[in-house]
């Protein structure tokens, strides 16, 4: 599939139709999907009938926007008004929300072309795709392995060319792993930046929407159409966000950058290696790179694994058989309530669910909770102080290359290791990108990660730019 | 229960505590399997347990978090018809639901 930012050059000016470009996207789909299983349900009939809209749009003399004809794959954890949701859980299968995510709506507006909802561990809670109610989706790259997950299907959706662009939701890695073990690029906003109306909770204080492309400048246009003050949304930064994809080619001349060894020794040899590789081309391109230590990111892990699973055993209280999803029947509400959540949930929400309610059950709260909500100071303070020296941070994204389906799913420590990388950002609230770097040992992708201070998306898109400019070829598609 | 200080392992008990807090009936199976899984999460959050961070403030949020008020103004609500297709049981416009409690059906 071209480039997001080709497509829609073509497309506002007539020498391609929208509808072509869909007839194509949906082409690949029908013609892979099968094999690799990145959509739960695909809008062939809402698609066509959105780029005939746009093609009429062109004709008639009018710009259909900034991403006119472009296909997108949504995380179907992103709500879409009349068309089912389901979080990849049996608790939402056939739910059709009664509203447009802030999210959905923006694309509409910016002229792109939903080609369907995709596939994602239950409830954003994984990082392999294979806690999905649904079936797991499968690696483009090397079908007998994971995409990455809980994004797995939107990072799927663009590393086979279905479409150019995808959207994802980011609470401990869950757009920038996937990416990494895809091969594409997925980035993670500031908290606030882009609303999270319409995007069905996980944990509320960590989760972010972000983009999935092929390209760095392909993310950030699509960043630039997402990163909108939202009032239906009270985390949404007030503040405007400058626009970014006009900025990416700018280089790395004098940039600061940290080689943060905390984020890539605990990885294996190839990643680490390309890491490494990827802060000399940084340095030839005029990138001032020193190491920088934060040992505090060890504690990361812990402390996220603490605090997403009592955010998430609190936000979904709400599925309780009242008022939407699955109602198992019962004769009192209370043995309704647990047979419709233990039917609805899958084995690892059941889990965290559970972590997250002892974690703040009486007696526990200190211990725990309040403990993990302190070394989530400790991180935020961290950062700023190795922010005072470097511009932005480098490391691996994800500790290994893509893994087998069925390697991890049975040993949740060892799922949970593969955020190791991603979620000092997350609980930091700050920017961070995937870029792919070359492969692994296996032939399979490798990602680097940038991670840069509140708000400096537009720098962390220059970084990310020198690092794909400086990109040893990945794998052939 | 076992007391926060023994990090960790999560007794029977703990195990089926935590669930009928959170609403979920397991099998003895998964009583086990859930509790030995929840067991090793916990233990390794025993480093973090172990630290002295009495002096940091815990942070609940990554960005300061202000009340958003906007103008008193009438708008449309989300559609009412809509919104009940989407319930397992509606009776005159409400959400139908078994008997609460030990009231009489």
């Amino acid at each position: 599939m071209s480039a997001a930012g080709e497509i829609a050059a073509a497309v506002r000016s007539g020498e391609r139709s929208a509808r072509q470009v869909t007839e194509e996207a949906l082409a690949e789909v029908a013609g892979r999907d099968g094999e690799i299983h990145a959509f739960l349900l695909v809008l062939a009939d809402d698609a066509l009938a959105r780029a005939d809209a746009i093609d009429q749009a062109v004709a008639a003399g009018h710009n259909p926007g900034p991403l006119a004809g472009v296909p997108v794959a949504l995380k179907d954890n992103l709500c879409t008004r009349g068309i089912p949701t389901t979080c990849g859980s049996k608790i939402l299968e056939g739910w059709r929300p009664p509203y447009d995510a802030t999210v959905v709506e923006l694309l509409r507006r910016a002229g792109a072309i939903v080609i369907g909802k995709t596939n994602l561990d239950e409830f954003a809670m994984g990082s392999s795709t294979e806690n999905s109610a649904f079936g797991p989706t499968r690696n483009p790259h090397c079908t007998s392995r994971v995409p990455g997950g809980s994004s797995g299907g939107s990072a799927a959706a663009v590393a086979a060319g279905f479409t150019s662009l995808g959207l994802g939701s980011d609470t401990g890695g869950s757009i920038r792993q996937p990416a990494a073990l895809c091969g594409v690029v997925g980035m993670k906003p500031t908290y606030g930046r882009v609303s999270r109306y319409g995007l069905v909770a996980f944990a509320s204080s960590l989760d972010q929407i972000g983009p999935f492309a092929n390209t760095v400048a392909d993310a950030a246009l699509l960043f630039d159409v997402l990163a909108q003050n939202d009032p239906l949304d009270s985390t949404s930064l007030a503040m405007p966000s400058p626009a970014t994809v006009s900025s990416v080619d700018e280089g790395v001349e004098g940039v600061r950058v940290g080689v943060c060894p905390d984020l890539i020794e605990g990885c294996a040899p190839d990643v680490a290696a390309r890491v490494y590789e990827a802060a000399e081309a940084l340095a030839a391109h005029g990138a001032k790179v020193e190491e920088v230590k934060v040992p505090e990111f060890a504690y990361g892990l812990s402390a996220y694994y603490i605090i997403a699973p009592a955010e998430a055993s609190s936000n979904l209280a709400r599925y309780d058989g009242v008022r939407y999803g699955l109602r198992v029947d019962a004769e009192d509400v209370a043995t309704m309530n647990t047979a419709t959540r233990t039917a609805g949930f899958g084995a690892e929400v059941k889990r965290r669910i559970m972590l997250g309610t002892y974690a703040l059950s009486a007696g526990y709260y200190d211990a725990y909770y309040a403990q993990a909500q302190r070394v989530r100071t400790m991180v935020m303070q961290a950062f700023d102080r190795a922010y005072m020296s470097v511009d932005v941070l480098l490391g691996a994204t994800a500790p290994t290359t893509a893994f087998a389906l069925g390697d991890k799913v049975n040993d949740p420590m060892a799922m949970y290791m593969n955020d190791v990388c991603t979620i000092p950002s997350n609980l930091a609230g700050h920017p961070a990108i995937s870029v792919p770097f070359g492969t692994g040992d296996d032939g399979l992708p490798v990602g680097v990660q940038v991670l840069a201070p509140a708000l400096q998306e537009a720098l962390l898109f220059r970084v990310a730019r020198a690092v794909e400019a400086a990109a040893p070829p990945g794998v052939s598609r | 229960m076992s007391s926060a200080g023994e990090a960790g392992h999560l007794s029977r008990d703990d195990v089926v505590h935590v669930a009928q807090l959170a609403r979920l009936a397991l099998t003895d199976e998964e009583i086990q399997l859930f509790g030995a899984q929840l067991s090793t999460v916990l233990d390794h959050a025993a480093d973090v347990a172990a630290l002295d961070l009495s002096h940091l403030t815990p942070t609940a949020h990554p960005i300061p978090v202000e009340n958003v008020l906007r103008p008193d103004e009438v708008r449309p609500s989300l559609d009412r018809a809509e919104v009940l297709a989407a319930a397992p049981s509606v009776e005159s416009d409400r959400f139908r639901v078994p008997r609460i409690g030990g009231e009489a059906p």
